[in-house]
């Protein structure tokens, strides 16, 4: 390929170099190459889908190098797979970067503390390489309040950082976000932890109107300056979306509530009056707050609530795409005069304390429902079970647009998945946890298999299923046979022997994560599976039948595949070859460098 | 890998139940060595399980290999028989919780116990009613001592069996009744602790004399009217 000459600069010698051209500076006389090479530019920034793009990336050098530099997004799925400075050597030009790092069975405490996923040498990288980088997206990562700060001083157009389940940092990191990124507009720490440092956050915002947009700290649990809260809602006319933690008292979220109209999105911390407030709490007219919000779409929080005071959101209802009652831990009775008024709403997730009952009070209300997650208020195994196969097959029959259910239950039959499969074609996540181990039909006492079976045959449109309850290998059978399009399968307490995994490693040829824990797989069935690792993100597999010989064996086979073997405490001396947890992923540039000693890489 | 410890399992359900005294009965579809891997969990981590050998009768290490290739349902269906056979019920209540069992995240976990339960007291006599969270107690000893401490007068009976609290001042017993989800006013400690931050609305402690009517386990109509 023909490079075009910039005046003054030398020939590089390697083609792959990268020059930093902007498109609409172009040489008055452009070589016949490049011009394919400008027009190409300027078409492929309408290519957003990273998938898209690497597909463009393949056609040829000229078509990978120009793709490479209009590239704005780099999405990393397992941060060990590829190396910082590999990626800022493909991509000169990033203004946004999401990165993913522990697995997820990480968030059951099922891998050992201190495992990894660190974003400090990746904001050290991208500090130097990127410059004019606007947005971070981090999911279960690890950060410092030193990468905060580098991050807050490396970038000065800095506008969102996204934090989702993300840990080891505290409120002096967050103190640096706030007062270094003037350009600020999102501030989202979903599910992360934040350390309670003593450090006043809030009010590090620079004084004056801010760009905020959006503020999200519902799971933040450190008391807040609520002054400073306040003041900064007031100076932030773009606000849109806020989520508070369960810090803020209902008569707090009122206050706020009058300052800021304008939000669509908004999370209520407690829902209730403050413990030091008492009975002498000052009684807003709550539901004239809640009238005034008349772009509100989405509601959550709910963390301490007080039922009494739920009528206050009657006046948004009728608009609500999104509701999160997943902490409150209310009854029928008191979510059908709610729930009866969101014709509108899309996205749902309560507890099981709302019944059966409650959830046929859903179907009901809700036709144009695309999620449901009912969540337990007891999750333990041998707990009551409010919810059952009967909320289930209401949910199916009142809500055929359902796209994504996750469904946690004591009990479950064949019946109820089966006519989910049927009602719900759509279905693209099928998520089922029934508590009890290897608990089998309830009225039947069959295994599960065909209620599984039913869903990967009857929904064709299926991505992502996690399944429980008492299966067998043919459920796997069923899986492997009909499940294309499955990219990321759970598996707990399942199946009989190794047949049941070979099942599923032959038959998922769409298959990126696959985590298993505690079922009887063992070396063979991981054998079988060494032509398709390559084309996945990870396998995970705790407490089967693994060896580190046959763990070794796949190594061998696949010297791309980094192969984790991670012991959990107490364990790290044992010889007998028995495997805790293997976690393997493919790796551009080998094995990492920063494991802990629960940690051995074969 | 040789594995003798796998092969020919009898297929009933083993349990690992933490219990010492069951350790050298148990089974466990264990690597050779593989001691009792039923540490008791450190903060983090180590999973106690359950291995459910269903069917092990006809398993090896290879899986099955005759069948392996084939994902014909039908192959399956020859083992389908032996499975729904042994299938046993429910494991006994005893079992321990495993890690990061169910999946879910702690923060929901966290969230659920640190819910307020305040509901209030009334004293027979007293002029002003107090509030308790009962999800700050953890036994009905806890919550009567808690009692104890607000009303000052009283002191706990020592046969906690019967669950009352004597007035010094008066001589009088108190008999700490509460009102429950059905509108129903039953002696407090009859049901499991649990059961009993559930269902109940608020407290009362009910003069003595004014007691009787209430027997344990009433479902209906006992009320607060003094019977004799």
């Amino acid at each position: 390929m023909s490079e075009d000459d910039e005046p003054g600069r030398p020939q590089p010698p390697d083609p792959g170099s990268k020059k930093t051209r902007n498109c609409a500076a172009v040489h008055p006389s452009p070589h016949p190459d490049r011009v394919l090479e400008i027009v190409l530019e300027h078409v492929l920034q309408f290519l957003t889908a990273r998938r898209d793009r690497n597909a463009a990336s393949l056609v040829c050098k000229s078509w990978y190098r120009t793709e490479a530099l209009t590239r704005s997004h780099v999405f990393i799925g397992n941060c060990y797979s590829v190396s910082p400075s590999r990626v800022t050597a493909r991509f000169p030009r990033v203004r946004s970067v999401a990165i993913k790092g522990r697995p997820r069975f990480a968030d059951f405490n099922l891998m050992p503390l201190n495992w990894g996923a660190h974003f400090g040498p990746w904001v050290a990288t991208m500090g130097k390489a990127y410059p004019w980088l606007e947005r971070v997206y981090l999911k279960r990562m690890s950060l410092t309040d030193r990468d905060l700060c580098l991050l807050g001083d490396s970038f000065v157009g800095f506008k969102e950082l996204e934090l989702v389940c993300c840990d080891g940092f505290g409120t002096g990191g967050l103190a640096a976000i706030a007062s270094k990124c003037s350009q600020l507009r999102v501030l989202d720490l979903s599910d992360t932890e934040v350390m309670n440092d003593g450090v006043d956050w809030i009010s590090c915002f620079p004084e004056g109107e801010t760009c905020l947009e959006s503020l999200i700290f519902d799971y933040v649990e450190c008391p807040i300056n609520f002054e400073a809260l306040e003041s900064l809602v007031a100076r932030s006319p773009a606000l849109k979306k806020l989520r508070l933690n369960r810090e803020v008292s209902l008569g707090q979220l009122y206050r706020l509530m009058v300052r800021a109209p304008q939000l669509t999105h908004l999370g209520t911390g407690a829902f209730g009056p403050s413990e030091a407030q008492g009975a002498s709490d000052q009684e807003y007219d709550y539901a004239s707050a809640f009238s005034a919000c008349k772009s509100l779409v989405c509601l959550s929080g709910f963390r301490e609530i007080v039922p009494e005071y739920l009528p206050a959101i009657y006046p948004v209802c009728a608009n609500l795409v999104s509701l999160n009652l997943s902490h409150a831990n209310i009854n029928v009775e008191q979510l059908k005069p709610i729930i009866c008024q969101c014709r509108k709403l899309q996205v749902l997730w309560v507890l099981d304390s709302v019944c059966d009952e409650g959830l046929k009070a859903v179907a009901a209300a809700c036709p144009d429902l695309r999620e449901l997650r009912v969540f337990p208020f007891d999750p333990q195994e041998d707990a009551e079970g409010p919810v059952s196969e009967v909320g289930l097959q209401a949910i199916s029959e009142g809500c055929p647009k359902l796209e994504s259910i996750l469904y946690f239950c004591q009990r479950m039959t064949n019946a109820a998945v089966i006519a989910m499969s049927k009602n719900c074609p759509d279905l693209v996540v099928f998520r089922l946890c029934i508590m009890g181990r290897h608990q089998p039909d309830y009225v039947t006492r069959e295994p599960m298999d065909e209620g599984f079976g039913a869903i990967v045959m009857n929904c064709k449109k299926l991505t992502r299923l996690a399944t429980s309850g008492l299966m067998t290998d043919r459920a796997f059978a069923y899986i492997g046979k009909y499940g294309k399009l499955v990219r990321t399968l759970s598996v707990a307490f399942a199946g009989d022997s190794d047949t049941g995994l070979k099942y599923v490693l032959e038959g998922c040829h769409n298959l990126q994560k696959l985590e298993i824990r505690d079922s009887p797989f063992g070396d063979a069935a991981l054998l079988s599976g060494l032509h398709h690792y390559y084309n996945m993100r990870f396998l995970w597999m705790s407490s089967c039948h693994l060896s580190r010989q046959g763990c070794r064996e796949v190594a061998r086979a696949l010297p791309r595949l980094v192969v984790e073997l991670l012991s959990y405490e107490g364990n790290e001396k044992m010889d007998d070859g028995a495997v805790d947890v293997l976690y393997m992923y493919r790796s551009l540039d080998g094995p990492r460098n920063d494991t802990s000693e629960s940690v051995t890489i074969l | 890998m040789s594995a003798p410890g796998r092969a020919g399992h009898s297929p009933e359900m083993v349990e690992y139940s933490g219990a010492m005294n069951l350790d050298e009965t148990e089974l466990t579809l264990g690597l050779p060595g593989g001691e009792s891997r039923g540490k008791s969990g450190t903060k983090r981590g180590f999973p106690d399980t359950i291995d459910l050998s269903i069917g092990a009768k006809r398993r090896s290490l290879t899986g099955g290999g005759e069948a392996a290739k084939d994902p014909d349902i039908a192959v399956a269906e020859r083992r389908e028989d032996e499975v729904s056979g042994t299938i046993s019920s429910k494991p006994p209540a005893t079992k321990t919780q495993v890690v990061g069992w169910p999946p879910v995240r702690s923060f929901r976990k966290n969230v659920m116990t640190k819910s307020c339960k305040f509901v209030k007291v009334a004293v027979d006599g007293a002029p002003y009613l107090r509030k308790v969270d009962l999800e700050m107690y953890s036994s009905y000893q806890q919550l009567l001592a808690a009692l104890e401490g607000m009303f000052s007068c009283f002191t706990i009976r020592k046969y906690l069996k019967e669950r009352k609290l004597m007035d010094p001042a008066n001589g009088g017993e108190y008999v700490p009744t509460y009102e429950d989800k059905d509108g129903d006013w039953m002696l407090v400690g009859d049901v499991p602790w649990k059961m009993f931050v559930e269902s109940c609305k608020r407290l009362r402690l009910m003069k003595g004399s004014e007691a009787v009517g209430l027997a344990p386990r009433a479902s209906a109509s006992t009320c607060t009217s003094s019977s004799s």
